[in-house]
């Protein structure tokens, strides 16, 4: 091969960055979808479990607009046939009221990071 | 045809993602074993296709247009060449560094107009340049993000990328800039092989194929973010992720069709990849007109394949056919046998002369 002291290493560093996950978690334990801390007073969240998990993001950006802008200020759960404030500290927080158990949990997992408590309190 | 070919692939390798994944359930096949062998086929097709380049021979320099030939005369200053014509090593990994994340030689890119009468005139064209490098950068990013699914703990760069890349908080999940400019740029890439006539006539399938594909993972990308009937729970995806670079590959519960199609279309894009122009990615650096210094005047090159080559010189040929020459009146440098002695002597041209009457 001709100027195998430049190729060579160029593709040295090309396998290196394309198997970057591979040899990231080298060493590190088994990786495992982190352990949530339930309400225990409740059996059910508002909505079902599997739209919470993959909705309660557009959800609460529906509620913030609806509250903000137009006013209103209940939701309706068909689920429950109940209505909750729509509100993230007063109805979220208030059954999943331990944020570093629950909701963090998720997202250091998924590498997300809401901003709305830059202004919303913590329980 | 070419493209509307190209398209109904691509609708089929989705179709077969949410056929397999999604109703029949295999999704061992399509969430760990396609992927595995995407991985390995692509590393290892690259490699192979790069050693096979490296084999072949590295041409003579190859001085581009863009520059004066270096010291040709005094009134070329060295300047004006360092980066377009360099005869140094250092010039040369300027003009790499410029063309690898610049795209420099788009940038040149002109278009020629015909103007009234038989003008023809040449304009800087910077569309395809500035779209190019938007397409690769954000790919790139994209790139980079994703792996918050293939690490644990995240490492800080990656989320701080993603925070600046959703800075003006839209939506919830907030968008992705670079997910917007990527489909706006890949946009304008298909529209200028359909729409101008001559990329048109000279696109193939092999030039629509990888646009479609790449855009078929952008969509399903985005409607399993932002889309409802499309999301799916990013919790098993990690787990999922997780388990195949871990080598403990796991196909956990509750993963919607979409993330499979959108796995698919990848490891796809991973298959096609070393068999294809996408190879352009390796291919650049290994370019001989950007990689080489001119530097053929100050230095001697042998060529690297046969050298030394066997040459046949005029002097040697004229002495295997001086007599013949000589007979049929065409003129020779050195008489025949006989008189050769006396004319390795002093030569004038009279004596000269008369030989070949
Ligand atoms: C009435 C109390 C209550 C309220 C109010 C409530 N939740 Fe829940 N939530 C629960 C319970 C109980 C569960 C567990 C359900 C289960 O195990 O199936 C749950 C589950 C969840 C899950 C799924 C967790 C998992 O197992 O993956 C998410 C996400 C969630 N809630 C988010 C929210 C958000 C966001 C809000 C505010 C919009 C909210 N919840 C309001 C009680 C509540
Ligand atoms: C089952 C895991 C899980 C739980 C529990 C959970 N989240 Fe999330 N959350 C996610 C994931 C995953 C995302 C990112 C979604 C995406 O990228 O598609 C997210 C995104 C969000 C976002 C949007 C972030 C953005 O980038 O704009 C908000 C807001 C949010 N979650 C609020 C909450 C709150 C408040 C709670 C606790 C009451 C909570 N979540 C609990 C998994 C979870
Ligand atoms: C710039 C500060 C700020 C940020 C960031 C912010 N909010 Fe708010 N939010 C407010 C204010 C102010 C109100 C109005 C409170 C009121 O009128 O009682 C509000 C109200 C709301 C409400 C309805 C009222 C209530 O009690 O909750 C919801 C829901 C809400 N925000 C959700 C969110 C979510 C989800 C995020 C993150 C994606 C977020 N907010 C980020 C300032 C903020
Ligand atoms: C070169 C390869 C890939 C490209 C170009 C690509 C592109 C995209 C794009 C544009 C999005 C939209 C949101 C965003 O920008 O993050 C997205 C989302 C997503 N991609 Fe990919 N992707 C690729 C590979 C993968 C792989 C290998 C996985 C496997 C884990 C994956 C899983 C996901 C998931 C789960 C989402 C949804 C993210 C969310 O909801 O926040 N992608 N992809």
């Amino acid at each position: 091969m001709y100027d195998a002291n430049k190729i060579i290493p160029g593709l040295i560093i090309f396998a290196l960055f394309m198997t970057f996950p591979f040899w990231y978690n080298l060493g590190a334990e088994a990786y495992s979808t982190p352990e949530l801390e339930l309400p225990e007073d409740y059996e059910r969240c508002i909505e079902s479990t599997e739209f919470m998990r993959a909705e309660h993001m557009n959800m609460l950006d529906e509620w913030r607009d609806l509250y903000v802008r137009e006013g209103y200020q209940e939701y309706w759960s068909e689920l429950k046939q109940e209505s909750y404030p729509m509100s993230l500290t007063k109805t979220c927080m208030y059954c999943h009221s331990d944020k570093e158990e629950f909701c963090d949990r998720c997202h250091n997992a998924t590498a997300v990071d809401p901003y709305c408590w830059d202004c919303h309190i913590e329980p | 045809m070419k493209a509307i070919y190209s398209l109904i692939l691509v609708v089929a390798l989705i179709l077969i993602a949410m056929i397999g994944a999604g109703a029949m359930g295999m999704g061992a096949l399509f969430g760990v074993i396609i992927p595995y062998v995407a991985v390995l086929v692509f590393i290892v097709g690259f490699v192979v296709r790069v050693v096979q380049w490296g084999k072949t021979p590295v041409p003579f320099r190859i001085p581009t247009t863009c520059g004066q030939a270096r010291k040709s005369l005094p009134m070329f200053k060295d300047k004006w060449n360092r980066l377009d014509n360099p005869g140094t090593k250092l010039g040369v990994v300027g003009r790499m560094f410029f063309e690898v994340f610049l795209f420099r030689s788009l940038f040149r890119n002109t278009k020629v107009e015909l103007h009234q009468g038989p003008h023809i005139a040449y304009s800087s064209s910077k569309w395809l340049w500035i779209f190019a490098l938007i397409f690769h950068y954000t790919f790139l990013v994209i790139f980079l993000r994703h792996m918050r699914f293939f690490t644990e703990p995240v490492p800080e760069i990656f989320v701080t990328m993603d925070h600046m890349d959703s800075m003006f908080q839209i939506l919830s999940p907030a968008l992705y800039l670079s997910s917007v400019l990527i489909l706006v740029a890949l946009g304008y890439l298909l529209l200028r092989r359909l729409l101008v006539p001559t990329v048109r006539y000279i696109s193939q399938p092999a030039d629509y194929f990888p646009l479609f594909l790449i855009i078929g993972i952008v969509i399903s990308g985005m409607l399993m973010r932002y889309i409802g009937a499309f999301k799916t729970d990013l919790m098993p995806v990690k787990e999922l992720a997780m388990g195949l670079v871990q080598f403990s590959p796991t196909v956990p519960e509750g993963i919607g069709t979409t993330f499979f199609v959108h796995l698919f279309l990848v490891s796809v894009l991973l298959i096609y990849f070393p068999f294809s122009k996408l190879m352009h990615l390796g291919g650049v650096f290994l370019s001989p007109t950007r990689n080489l210094p001119n530097d053929s005047r100050e230095k001697h090159h042998e060529n690297p394949w046969n050298y030394p080559v066997k040459f046949h010189s005029y002097q040697s040929y004229e002495d295997e056919n001086r007599a013949v020459m000589v007979e049929s009146g065409l003129p020779v440098e050195k008489p025949l046998e006989e008189k050769a002695e006396e004319a390795s002597g002093d030569e004038t041209p009279d004596e000269n002369a008369e030989k070949k009457e």
